[in-house]
């Protein structure tokens, strides 16, 4: 449905004037889109799953229909997918894959499924045309810079390709007559992803040129071999060291990248993301609390947050202290806590809780 | 006015604790898509007869069409404060991470603004349940609801007084936290502070009004008075309800009311114990269980006040069980006996007490 056309946009005028306002508080107009016209809705992006497509046996592309309100994004920055798994918003972060000047009303990302993972798992095996996920900006400083420069080098690993292909999208699409060189790294020839794709720029593009890297035992004619060593760069000419670089894959790939790059003199910059993984519980009593809009920072000393945020000197709101009136729920931006009520320890990611209850499981950031 | 370890010995006020946590713990491990359906689907229907009821008072000049539409919007606002907007503000849905459910952005379709009820109603009711001194929903600082309050000439006008509320509900509840009778005695908000919630209910009371009594009027045109007649009665009738259903809770026959002396430093344990003897429960259908927004099982609201309230005549068994279990009382009777009791003692706490008799030997 098209939904540029002059009726469609006086309605929306009309949906969001202040007599629709008024005649509609105190829910609000969206609360009654959300039964009688869905995608009118705007306080929430919502997109669609408009195709699918298996990229190798665990990782699937899905494209995804531009939301209302999107705001375009730089080549290589991320957004957050969120779906409804039993009942609960679950969310996560995805890079963009697409290109950044792609004007077809659609997005793209590439999820490899995690073994176990909730959202990787439900996007890999069950999304299809149709399924709803909400999504936010897009947003990270790890992007192509705006002033384009005379070569870039593009490195990745694994699924993190997935940002270092929208940079390349946007590059050939743009017709950028600098040089591409792109190093990926891989398991094997199976788990390759983009695998055609890049064979057929390659060969549209003289300036592109990729190099790819199998990590398992079997050496393969043709191609690089084993982990990142400097050699694997010695084909890419002296020209690259004055190229910036940009690298996206596991935590070793990335701290291999940053050791040869600061031990190298080459005035070049490596830019570099990596996908965070959950962090593990540490120790009691060695964490580190952050009241991320008070700035304020305190060890943990393993009582309930709301005890330690006072004690930090903030006054937080609170009603019964014993879990009941939820006066005093707050987010907990990242990080793990306990329930000190039932001894449940939760998932890492950003969520509401209730601090008069709950107790820190490893580094946390709450916003009080 | 029995006294908890008249009832239990504390080992067994802390045993029914554990068995009260074990029956929370097994609903909080099964919440899933299935409650998210079902409150989805009430709010659906919430939409649905509002803007049918709405439609309908337009077409009002037709007597039928004028009775459909006040019956719906009545039943739309009955929801939408009792299932659902009460439900959601108390969190019961808050762990679906769906904005539209949280109980931090969701705001009612009443003059009362969400955040104010929050507190008197989360904090200090559900915290402080039949506390008498402390809940202020024990007569809404205008009733004499309990033998506690020290009568005067004042309480004359009781049975007066509580029509009046209930006839104004979303009203009293709304300047319930302003608590005026505090005005000048110890615990006063101070002015300040009593400015800063005025203007906040007023402010929210300009929508609602604007809304109900002043746009969809002036949209109906010629019809205005008919439209305007239909939200008021539609008004009038969820105000009777809720004052009806609310007051069954905590003011029939056999429940216990608590001082602030004995409920010093309470334990877990004690404090279920303590909401279970303030709470009463009313029999009926499944439908009069949806539009009273579960508050019939007002037991088990007070002993689990976030767990999403649909679940609660699931787990009304259990509870009932374990207070036959412990000796305890489950006070339970139809919406006759419940409310006629109430409105017994609303008119019996009007007069001063007789002196208590010596009681025979
Ligand atoms: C900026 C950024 C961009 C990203 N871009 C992409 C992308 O383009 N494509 C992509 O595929 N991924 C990307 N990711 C990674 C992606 O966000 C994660 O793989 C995804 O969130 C996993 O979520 P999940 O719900 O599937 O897994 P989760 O359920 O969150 O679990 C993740 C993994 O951790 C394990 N795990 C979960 N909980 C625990 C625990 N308590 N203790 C120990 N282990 C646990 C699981 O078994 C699983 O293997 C990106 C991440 C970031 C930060
Ligand atoms: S203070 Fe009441 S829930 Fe935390």
């Amino acid at each position: 449905m098209n939904l540029n056309t002059t009726p469609s946009r006086t309605l929306d005028n009309l949906l969001r004037s202040r007599l629709v306002a008024a005649l509609t508080a105190p829910h609000g107009v969206d609360r009654y889109l959300d039964w009688l016209a869905p995608e009118r809705v705007t306080d929430e992006m919502r997109s669609r799953v408009l195709a699918r497509r298996m990229e190798t046996a665990d990782c699937v592309t899905l494209t995804l229909a531009v939301p209302r309100g999107w705001r375009g994004h730089s080549a290589g920055q991320h957004l957050t997918v969120s779906v409804e798994l039993d009942g609960r918003r679950q969310t996560r972060c995805f890079s963009i894959a697409s290109a950044d000047n792609s004007r077809n009303g659609e997005l793209e990302i590439t999820v490899k499924a995690q073994p176990d993972g909730q959202v990787s798992r439900f996007l890999v095996d069950a999304a299809r045309p149709g399924t709803t996920v909400v999504l936010s900006d897009a947003s990270g400083a790890f992007r192509l810079p705006d002033i384009r420069p005379a070569g870039v080098l593009l490195i990745s690993g694994g699924s993190g390709i997935t940002p270092v292909m929208s940079m390349l999208r946007s590059l050939v699409n743009e017709g950028y007559e600098g040089e591409i060189r792109l190093l990926h790294y891989a398991r094997s020839s199976e788990d390759l992803i983009f695998a055609d794709e890049l064979d057929e720029l390659t060969q549209q593009h003289s300036n592109l040129t990729v190099y790819r890297a199998f990590t398992s035992d079997d050496a393969v004619d043709g191609e690089l071999h084993g982990r990142f060593k400097p050699a694997h760069l010695q084909d890419f000419g002296p020209a690259h060291n004055d190229w910036p670089a940009f690298a996206c894959g596991p935590q070793p790939l990335i701290e291999a990248l940053q050791s040869y790059w600061s031990a190298q003199a080459a005035g070049s910059r490596l830019d570099f993301e990596y996908f965070q993984p959950p962090r593990a519980a540490a120790a009691d009593g060695q964490s580190v609390l952050q009241f991320v809009r008070s700035q304020v920072t305190a060890d943990d000393d393993g009582r309930s947050l709301l005890d330690q945020a006072e004690a930090a000197g903030l006054k937080p709101a609170y009603g019964c202290r014993m879990g009941i009136c939820r006066s005093c729920t707050c987010r907990k931006t990242s990080g793990r806590v306990r329930n000190l009520l039932t001894g449940r320890i939760s998932q890492d990611g950003a969520e509401d809780i209730q601090p008069c209850i709950t107790a820190p499981a490893s580094d946390v950031s709450v916003e009080l | 006015m029995s006294t908890i370890n008249d009832l239990l010995s504390p080992e067994d006020v802390e045993a029914f604790g554990r068995d009260m946590d074990a029956i929370r713990q097994e609903v909080l491990d099964d919440l899933g898509q299935r409650d998210v359906d079902y409150i989805r689907d009430i709010i659906r229907k919430q939409r649905g007869l509002e803007i049918t009821g709405r439609a309908l008072l337009f077409a009002g000049i037709l007597p039928p069409a004028w009775l459909a539409g006040t019956a719906c919007l009545s039943l739309s606002k009955i929801l939408d404060n009792m299932e659902i907007g009460h439900n959601i503000m108390h969190g019961q849905y808050d762990w679906t991470g769906d904005p539209a459910l949280a109980s931090e952005n969701f705001d009612w379709d009443n003059t009362s603004p969400a955040s104010q009820w929050k507190h008197s109603h989360n904090y200090l009711h559900h915290t402080h349940t039949n506390i008498v001194g402390k809940d202020r929903d024990v007569g809404y600082g205008i009733l004499r609801m309990s033998e506690e309050q020290r009568w005067n000439p004042y309480y004359l006008g009781n049975p007066l007084y509580a029509f009046l509320l209930a006839a104004l509900f979303q009203w009293g509840v709304a300047v319930h936290d302003l608590e005026v009778d505090r005005i000048g005695k110890p615990g006063d908000m101070g002015a300040k502070e009593r400015k800063r919630r005025a203007l906040e209910i007023a402010d929210k009371a300009k929508g609602q009004v604007t809304k109900d009594y002043v746009l969809f009027p002036l949209l109906a045109g010629p019809f205005a008075p008919l439209v305007l007649g239909g939200n008021l009665a539609a008004n009038l009738a969820r105000n009777f309800w809720s004052f009806t259903i609310i007051f069954c809770g905590h003011f029939p026959d056999g429940v216990e009311q608590f001082s602030e002396a004995e409920t010093q430093n309470e334990t877990r344990g004690q404090w279920y114990v303590r909401q279970l003897l303030g709470s009463a429960n009313i029999r009926g259908s499944k439908l009069f269980h949806i539009l009273s927004g579960n508050l019939s099982h007002q037991i088990e609201h007070h002993l689990f006040p976030d767990l999403p309230a649909h679940r609660y005549a699931e787990i009304a068994p259990k509870v009932r069980a374990a207070c036959e279990r412990y000796g305890l009382p489950y006070n339970t009777g139809s919406l006759s006996r419940q409310f006629g009791t109430t409105v017994k003692r609303i008119f019996k706490l009007a007069l001063p007490d007789r002196e208590a008799l010596p009681a025979a030997a």
